[in-house]
């Protein structure tokens, strides 16, 4: 199995990144020469209204589509010049994403959406089951809860799983994708807090895309995100 | 094959359907295995079990010859010419056709073979038979309450039971045994239909040539057999047919399912798993769904054959089970590769967004 070379924690660093797509016989820019640097342990917003490029950016970032131009650093490595199988890799042992549904594979229960990443990272499960307890008791799943599938708990109860999803890998870099759509206000809150939270205890640095403004009272620091540009 | 068994657990329903077909596929592959075997050796264990190399079969005056045992017919010179080629260690005659066997209580088709003693299979009771005696099957002797020393009627002579035999078969009627001149004497005819030859000779095609005769390997002078061919073409066409159509039905449901699965796919591609690690755990998935399926239906199907036997003509032995289980596994994996191939072309950037 391929794996990243040993690297300090950094962060993550776009600099000058543009990506287009194809829009008829023309192409619509979606980021536009972006730039943003996100130190280890920094909660970063970027909001702004649909349509504005935040999912890009996050695609971008998460290294799941390649940019025009620009350099996306991950903790000081250059992704551009990785191959689909080391991009692969670093999202393994780099990234934690959250995504916006909760995107809980419908089979396994809690604690083995934890647990099925160990085996995709070539390990043993069961030895890796106490520490995904650990993981979703810290983001306030415990218990019976921890063996419900995901038709068994609430939405909240969702997203707290997908973020502990995110910080089993020991990720430097999280990405989150609009993570209270589908949350009422206090759920909402709770998530944000909790992201907070553990951006500060487990030193990664943060990025989450959203548009809605009342929940940005936790964030170190807002990025506005206007037609492909950041601001 | 963390998710695969997981998947299976949770999804029991449509899992148990795909198994179910599985296992009455391969059920039904089995029976018609074992009857394509049944038949083969209805038809042709006389010839099969020859202790011989090869047939030699000739032809009437001014015919070509054949491989037929229905239309052979060997003379003394050809026989005296096989003898002395250089190769062959023996050139037996024998003479095969069918009639009808009256005992005490019963009558019967029978395929009676006359030849040396050398050419019998292996006799469980009594003596070879000579002039005036008849050689019967185990099965036959028991079914027809025949034992050494019985008169039967076979054809327009009556005989002598001299032993009991392996059971053996030709044409889907028992064989009897008797000496050639004897079965000359029940078919009417003055010359052996074929020679068994032991060795092969050194110029086989020459010696065709000179002496009008065609001369095959035993296991090719099965197609010698009435009706064998077309028999085992049809059986064998029906099991091709099922294997296929178990491929196709076991990638069709994993086609089924690896599209309903799109999403679970590029969420596991956006957190790290590889294209190969998803494929393997597709593929032990279809493994496990195939081999529980398909050992089931071998069992049943065994074990129906095995009842079946008594009835109709089911060759019972482990190739029976074996091969249709393994046949339905290979051919069940290579169209469940054919569709979980599509994991390598899921994008995960579908993961993000709210398009789940």
């Amino acid at each position: 199995m391929t794996t990243t070379p040993q690297l300090t924690r950094t962060g993550l660093a776009l600099r000058g990144v543009t990506l287009s797509y194809p829009d008829g016989e023309s192409r619509l820019t979606a980021l536009d020469a972006v730039s943003l640097v996100v130190a280890p342990g920094e909660f970063t917003a970027v909001v702004g209204p649909s349509g504005s490029g935040k999912s890009s950016l996050l695609a971008v970032a998460a290294t799941l589509q390649r940019p025009d131009t620009g350099e996306v650093m991950i903790d000081g490595q250059d992704t551009g010049a990785l191959g689909d199988r080391a991009r692969t890799a670093l999202r393994r042992e780099r990234l934690g994403i959250v995504f916006q549904q909760s995107n809980l594979l419908a089979s396994l229960t809690a604690v083995e959406q934890l647990l099925v990443l160990e085996s995709v990272r070539g390990g043993r499960p069961a030895a890796a089951r106490a520490r995904a307890e650990e993981l979703l008791t810290s983001v306030g799943l415990d218990g019976a809860k921890q063996r419900r599938r995901p038709h068994q708990l609430s939405g909240g109860e969702r997203q707290r799983v997908n973020i502990a999803r995110a910080l089993f890998g020991r990720p430097s870099v999280l990405l989150v994708d609009e993570p209270t759509s589908a949350l009422d206000h206090e759920r909402g809150t709770q998530i944000v807090e909790l992201l907070a939270e553990v951006t500060r205890t487990h030193g990664t640095a943060t990025v989450m895309v959203t548009h809605d403004r009342d929940l940005l009272h936790r964030v170190d620091r807002v990025a506005q995100m206007h037609d492909g540009r950041l601001r | 094959m963390f998710v695969a068994l997981r998947d299976i657990r949770f999804a029991k329903g449509r899992f148990a359907l795909m198994g179910a077909v599985v296992t009455l596929i391969t059920t039904l592959v089995v029976f018609l295995y074992g009857l394509t075997g049944g038949l083969a050796a209805a038809a042709s264990s006389t010839v099969a079990a020859l202790p011989a190399d090869r047939i030699v079969f000739g032809a009437p005056a001014g015919a070509a010859p054949t491989v037929s045992f229905g239309n052979s017919t060997v003379s003394a010179e050809q026989q005296a010419a096989f003898t002395a080629a250089p190769g062959v260690r023996a050139a037996q005659p024998l003479g095969i056709s069918l009639t009808r066997l009256t005992a005490a209580d019963a009558a019967a088709s029978v395929s009676v073979l006359g030849s040396p003693a050398e050419l019998l299979p292996p006799l469980r009771q009594g003596a070879a038979p000579q002039d005036g005696q008849l050689a019967v099957g185990a099965d036959t002797a028991r079914t027809y309450h025949l034992s050494v020393g019985a008169r039967v009627t076979v054809g327009p002579s009556t005989l002598t039971v001299s032993a009991i035999t392996a059971e053996r078969s030709y044409s889907h009627a028992p064989t009897v045994w008797t000496t050639l001149a004897g079965w000359e004497r029940i078919s009417g005819q003055s010359r052996p239909t074929a020679l068994a030859l032991t060795g092969a000779p050194a110029a086989a095609a020459a010696l065709d040539r000179a002496q009008g005769t065609t001369t095959v390997a035993l296991a090719d002078a099965l197609a010698g057999i009435n009706g064998y061919a077309a028999e085992q073409g049809s059986l064998q066409l029906i099991q091709g047919f099922l294997f296929a159509v178990s491929a196709l039905v076991v990638g069709a449901f994993f086609t089924v399912w690896t599209v309903q699965r799109r999403p679970d796919i590029a969420v596991l591609k956006a957190v790290g798993a590889s294209s190969g690690y998803l494929v393997r755990d597709a593929l032990a998935q279809a493994a496990a769904v195939l081999l529980a399926g398909a050992l089931l239906g071998g069992a049943v199907g065994g074990a129906g054959g095995l009842l079946a036997s008594a009835a109709v003509p089911f060759d019972v032995g482990p190739a029976t089970v074996a091969v249709p289980v393994a046949a339905m596994v290979l051919l069940g994996l290579a169209g469940a590769a054919l569709a979980v191939r599509r994991i390598t072309s899921v994008d995960p950037l579908a993961a993000l967004g709210a398009s789940r």
